[in-house]
C-alpha cells in the first residue's frame, strides 16, 4: 500500500490536509483577490460583516477589510510557522541524537547549553532578541526558532538514550558500522514519530508566539499577520467582536490543521501500524 | 464435602476474539474440570489460548474477547452470568490468582505486608492489628526467609523467587478453593522455579486445595500436574493424567511437543582432541560501577571475575549459570559490546581487548552475536534484507551483491529469498531468530556468540532453531559461544560447558563431563532442579 493510501485511511488527517491546502491557497490566491494592500482604509470603520456588500467580515477601528487581512495574513503565519519550526529542528534534532548517542561529557556539556536556554522564559527571550534584531519576518522568525529548539533536543536525545542499547543498535555496532550510520539510518528513523507530532505542535506554538508578539507591537510592521489583527482589536473586543474572532478562528483551524496532519503522518509513517489498519 | 463434584467445570466454552484476528475464537468449545485437590496443568505454546479459559474464570478477560457459549461453573454458578460486583466478591476470597511477572504485579511503592494486608482489607476482614498478623504468619508458610523483616520489605528489596513468594502468600490470604497460576516460574531461574514448584505442591496438599497452573513446559508439567490439558489453536489436543499424557501421548502434537523438548539430558560425547584454540580469554575482569550520587555511594557489581577458558575452532561452547552469573557479560565482552577492565582475549592471535575506535570497528566482523529477543533484535523500520546486507556493505561490499547475498542467506536459514522485501514485523518469533542468524552469518564470521539465542522461543520453535544451528554448524564450521540458562538446550548442542556463579567460572569440562559427573556442588544443584528431570531419569 503506498503511503499516500495509509495516510488517507487516517479521515482525521485527510481533512487536516484540506483546511491546510485552502488556507494555503488563500495565500495565494490573497494578492489577486485583495490586490489592494490590506492596511489600505477602504471604508468606514467599525462596519460590521456583511453590513455593506463587498465587505464579507467587515472593517476594522481604521476601516480596513478584514477579509484582506485574513487572506495576506495566512501567507506570514504560515511561513513564520512552518519556517521557525525548520530552524529549530535543525538546531534540536542533531544536538539531541548527538547528546542522546554518545553520553557522558558530551552529554553533559550538550545539555547544559541547551538547558541555560530552558532556564529563561521562553516568551521573555522571544521579545528582547525581537526587540535587539528589530521586528522583521527573519528576525520574528529567528527568535521563535531560538526559544522552541531546547524542546526537540530534549526529545531526541531521550529517544535516543533508550533506543541505543536496543538489540538492534547493538547488532549494527557489532556489523561494524559506523557511529554516523547508526545514528541516520537506525536510530533516527524510529524516533520520526514523536518528532513529527512535536514539530507539528510547533508550528502551531509558532503561530501563536507570532501572534503573541504582533499583540505587544513587536510584529514586522510591514506584514499583516493575523496576531497583529488580533492584538489592535483587543481594546474594542466588546464593540466589534468579528476583529478578532475572525482571525482566531483561522489560527485554530491553522493548529488544528497541523495537529491532524502531524497525527495522520506518524501513523502512515509505521509500518507496524500500517499493518494493523490495513 | 462431596468429593465427586468438581471445583470448576468448564462445558463447551468458545470464546470469540475481535474481528480481524488470526482465528475466530481464541477458545472454541473447550470442556474440561478441576477436582478437589488436584493440580490440573494447562499446556500450549504461545498463542494456543491456554490463559483464555482461566482469564474467563477471574472475569479478567482481554478487551474485545468476549464469551459466545458454554458455561463455567464455580459452586453451583455460571461465571459468565456474574456480575462485575458477585464476580469481584468471588476473586481473592475464593479463587486466588498468581501471575507469570512477581515484580509488575506487586505495587513498587507500597510495603509486603501492607499489600498482603490488602488483600483482607478489600474483602473487609479482621481488625487491622489482626491483618497485620496474619500477613506474617502467610509469608511464614510460603518459607520467606526472615518474615518479620520482609513484611516491612519493599518488593525491589526481594529476589525474584521471594517476590514470587509474596504473590503466592497474596493469593492464598483468604484460603482460596481454588488457585489458578499462570505461569508462575517463566520469570524464574531454574534452581528458584524448582523451590517454588515445591512450594506449590506442598500448600496444595497442605491446604487440599484445587490449582489450575498454566505452562508452556512439559518439564513443569512432569513436576506437578495430577491431570494435563494441552491446548493448541483454542482447542483442546489432549486430556488425560499426567501419567498418560507423559508417558503415552496419543496425539502426534503433544508427542512433538514432549520430544521437542531438549530432553536429551545425556549429550553423546564429540570431539577428541582439541586443536590450536580459536579464542583464548585469559583473567578477564569486569566490574560495573553506578555513578555515585551526591547522598548515596557508588555501587559496585563484579560481573566478572577472573574468568579464563578457550574455544578451539569448529567447537561450540556452552555457558551456563543464572541470573545475575556473569554469563551475559562475558558474552558481550567477547563481541567487544562491553570493554572488559582487564585481561585478554585474543581471536586467533589478534588482541581484541586493545582494539579501539576505527581498528576495532574494522576488526568486528570477525565476531558476530545473535540477540535473545527476536523482537528487539530487528529494526521495525529496515526491510529484513536490507538489514542483512548493512553488514557487508559496511564493510566495503556493494549493495548489489550485498542483497543477493542476503536472499541467499535467507534461503540457507530457511526463510526463502522472497523475505527481503519484507518488514520484520510480518515474521514470527522463530521467523525473526532466523532473520537474527542470517545477519550474524552474513560477514563470515570466525565466531558467533549465540546470547539466550533460543530462550524466547516456544518449545518447538526453540527446537527447529537449534536443529538449524545444528546443521549450519555441519556445513559451515562455526565456532559457537553458546550462553543459555537452561542446561537442557545447552546439553543439546553444546561440547563444552563452562558454569558460571557470581561472575566466576565454577566448573568446566566437556559436556559429557560436567552432565554425567559433575564435579562441583553447584552444578550438581542446578542439574538437581531441571524440572521433570525425575521423570526422564525413570523413562530413560
Amino acid at each position: 500500500m503506498s503511503f499516500f493510501a495509509r495516510f488517507a485511511q487516517n479521515r482525521g488527517a485527510l481533512i487536516g490536509l484540506i483546511i491546510l491546502f485552502t488556507i494555503i491557497l488563500m495565500a495565494i490566491l490573497a494578492p489577486f483577490l485583495y490586490p489592494d494592500s490590506p492596511w489600505r482604509m477602504v471604508q468606514r470603520p467599525f462596519l460590521a460583516p456583511m453590513e455593506v456588500e463587498g465587505f464579507l467580515l467587515g472593517t476594522d477601528t481604521m476601516g480596513r477589510d478584514v477579509a484582506a487581512g485574513i487572506m495576506h495574513g495566512a501567507w506570514v503565519s504560515l511561513l513564520i510557522g512552518l519556517v521557525s519550526t525548520t530552524v529549530a529542528l535543525i538546531i534540536g534534532v542533531p544536538l539531541g541524537a548527538i547528546a542522546g548517542y554518545y553520553g557522558g561529557l558530551i552529554d553533559d556539556a550538550l545539555m547544559r547549553f541547551t538547558e541555560f536556554f530552558q532556564t529563561i522564559p521562553n516568551f521573555a527571550l522571544a521579545i528582547v532578541l525581537v526587540a535587539i534584531m528589530q521586528p522583521s519576518v527573519t528576525s520574528i522568525v529567528l527568535a521563535i526558532a531560538i526559544v522552541s529548539w531546547p524542546p526537540v533536543a530534549r526529545l531526541v536525545r531521550a529517544e535516543f538514550m533508550s533506543l541505543r542499547h536496543r538489540e538492534y543498535v547493538e547488532a549494527a555496532r557489532l556489523v561494524g558500522q559506523t557511529n554516523r550510520t547508526i545514528i541516520l539510518r537506525q536510530i533516527l528513523p524510529n524516533t520520526l514519530s514523536p518528532i513529527i507530532v512535536l514539530a507539528s505542535l510547533m508550528v502551531a506554538t509558532a503561530i501563536l508566539l507570532e501572534s503573541a508578539l504582533s499583540f505587544l507591537g513587536l510584529g514586522d510592521p510591514n506584514v499583516m499577520s493575523w496576531g497583529y489583527m488580533i492584538g489592535a482589536a483587543r481594546t474594542v473586543i466588546r464593540q466589534a467582536w468579528w476583529l478578532s474572532f475572525f482571525p482566531g478562528v483561522a489560527i485554530l483551524l491553522t493548529v488544528l490543521a497541523l495537529n491532524l496532519v502531524g497525527e495522520g503522518l506518524d501513523d502512515a509513517l509505521n509500518p507496524k501500524l500500517a499493518r494493523e489498519r490495513s | 464435602m462431596n468429593d465427586e463434584t468438581p471445583v470448576l467445570s468448564i462445558r463447551g466454552l468458545s470464546l470469540a476474539l475481535p474481528k480481524g484476528a488470526d482465528r475466530d475464537y481464541a477458545v472454541e468449545n473447550v470442556s474440561y474440570d478441576v477436582a478437589r485437590g488436584e493440580i490440573m496443568c494447562v499446556v500450549g505454546e504461545s498463542g494456543s489460548g491456554k490463559s483464555m479459559a482461566a482469564n474467563a474464570v477471574m472475569g479478567l478477560l482481554p478487551k474485545g474477547v468476549r464469551p459466545t457459549a458454554g458455561e463455567l461453573i464455580f459452586d453451583g454458578q455460571d461465571l459468565l452470568k456474574l456480575t462485575e460486583k458477585q464476580h469481584r466478591k468471588l476473586r481473592g476470597l475464593r479463587i486466588g490468582m498468581i501471575f507469570q511477572e512477581p515484580m509488575t504485579a506487586l505495587n513498587p511503592l507500597m510495603r509486603v505486608g501492607a499489600q498482603i494486608a490488602e488483600v483482607f482489607e478489600a474483602h473487609g476482614r479482621y481488625s487491622a492489628r489482626e491483618r497485620q498478623a496474619r500477613a506474617l504468619a502467610l509469608l511464614e508458610e510460603v518459607g520467606i526467609p526472615q518474615p518479620d523483616k520482609a513484611i516491612r520489605a519493599y518488593p525491589f528489596q526481594l529476589s525474584g523467587g521471594q517476590r514470587q513468594r509474596v504473590m503466592i502468600a497474596m493469593a492464598l490470604a483468604l484460603e482460596p478453593e481454588l488457585l489458578i497460576a499462570d505461569e508462575p516460574t517463566t520469570a524464574l531461574d531454574v534452581t528458584t522455579q524448582a523451590q517454588i514448584l515445591a512450594l506449590i505442591r506442598n500448600l496444595q496438599k497442605r491446604r487440599g486445595m484445587s490449582v489450575m497452573f498454566i505452562t508452556h513446559d512439559f518439564g513443569v508439567v512432569a513436576e506437578v500436574a495430577t491431570r494435563v490439558c494441552v491446548m493448541r489453536y483454542g482447542q483442546i489436543v489432549e486430556l488425560g493424567t499426567a501419567s498418560e499424557v507423559l508417558e503415552n501421548p496419543r496425539h502426534d502434537y503433544t508427542r512433538a511437543l514432549i520430544e521437542a523438548i531438549p530432553s536429551n539430558i545425556i549429550p553423546e560425547a564429540r570431539g577428541g582432541e582439541r586443536p590450536a584454540p580459536l579464542l583464548e580469554v585469559e583473567g578477564l575482569n569486569k566490574v560495573f560501577r553506578s555513578r555515585g550520587g551526591l547522598f548515596k555511594a557508588a555501587r559496585e557489581v563484579r560481573a566478572l571475575d577472573d574468568v579464563s577458558f578457550t574455544l578451539a575452532p569448529g567447537e561450540t561452547v556452552g555457558i551456563v549459570g543464572e541470573s545475575g552469573s556473569g554469563k551475559s557479560t562475558l558474552g558481550r565482552c567477547v563481541v567487544r559490546l562491553e570493554r572488559p577492565d582487564s585481561g585478554t582475549l585474543s581471536l586467533s592471535g589478534t588482541d581484541f581487548t586493545t582494539l579501539k575506535g576505527e581498528e576495532l570497528r574494522r576488526q568486528r566482523w570477525r565476531v558476530q552475536m545473535i540477540f535473545q529477543d527476536p523482537y528487539a533484535s530487528l529494526n521495525p523500520r529496515t526491510r529484513v534484507g536490507y538489514a542483512i546486507a548493512q553488514g557487508p556493505m559496511a564493510n566495503g561490499v556493494s549493495r548489489v551483491q550485498a542483497m543477493k547475498q542476503a536472499g541467499d542467506l535467507l534461503d540457507l536459514v530457511g526463510l526463502g529469498a522472497v523475505a527481503v522485501d519484507r518488514f520484520p514485523h510480518e515474521f514470527s518469533g522463530g521467523q525473526r531468530q532466523r532473520i537474527g542468524i542470517a545477519r550474524a552469518l552474513a560477514l563470515n564470521p570466525e565466531l558467533i556468540v549465540a546470547d539466550e539465542a533460543v530462550s524466547a522461543l516456544d518449545v518447538s520453535i526453540q527446537a527447529q532453531i537449534l536443529e538449524l544451528l545444528e546443521d549450519l554448524k555441519q556445513k559451515l564450521s562455526l565456532s559457537m559461544l553458546f550462553i543459555t540458562h537452561d542446561l537442557r538446550v545447552a546439553a543439546q548442542i553444546c561440547d563444552r560447558i563452562i558454569v558460571m556463579q557470581h561472575g566466576r567460572i565454577v566448573e568446566q569440562g566437556s559436556a559429557q563431563d560436567v552432565f554425567l559427573s559433575p564435579k562441583e556442588a553447584y552444578t550438581r544443584e542446578l542439574l538437581e532442579a531441571i524440572p521433570g528431570r525425575e521423570q526422564e531419569l525413570q523413562s530413560a
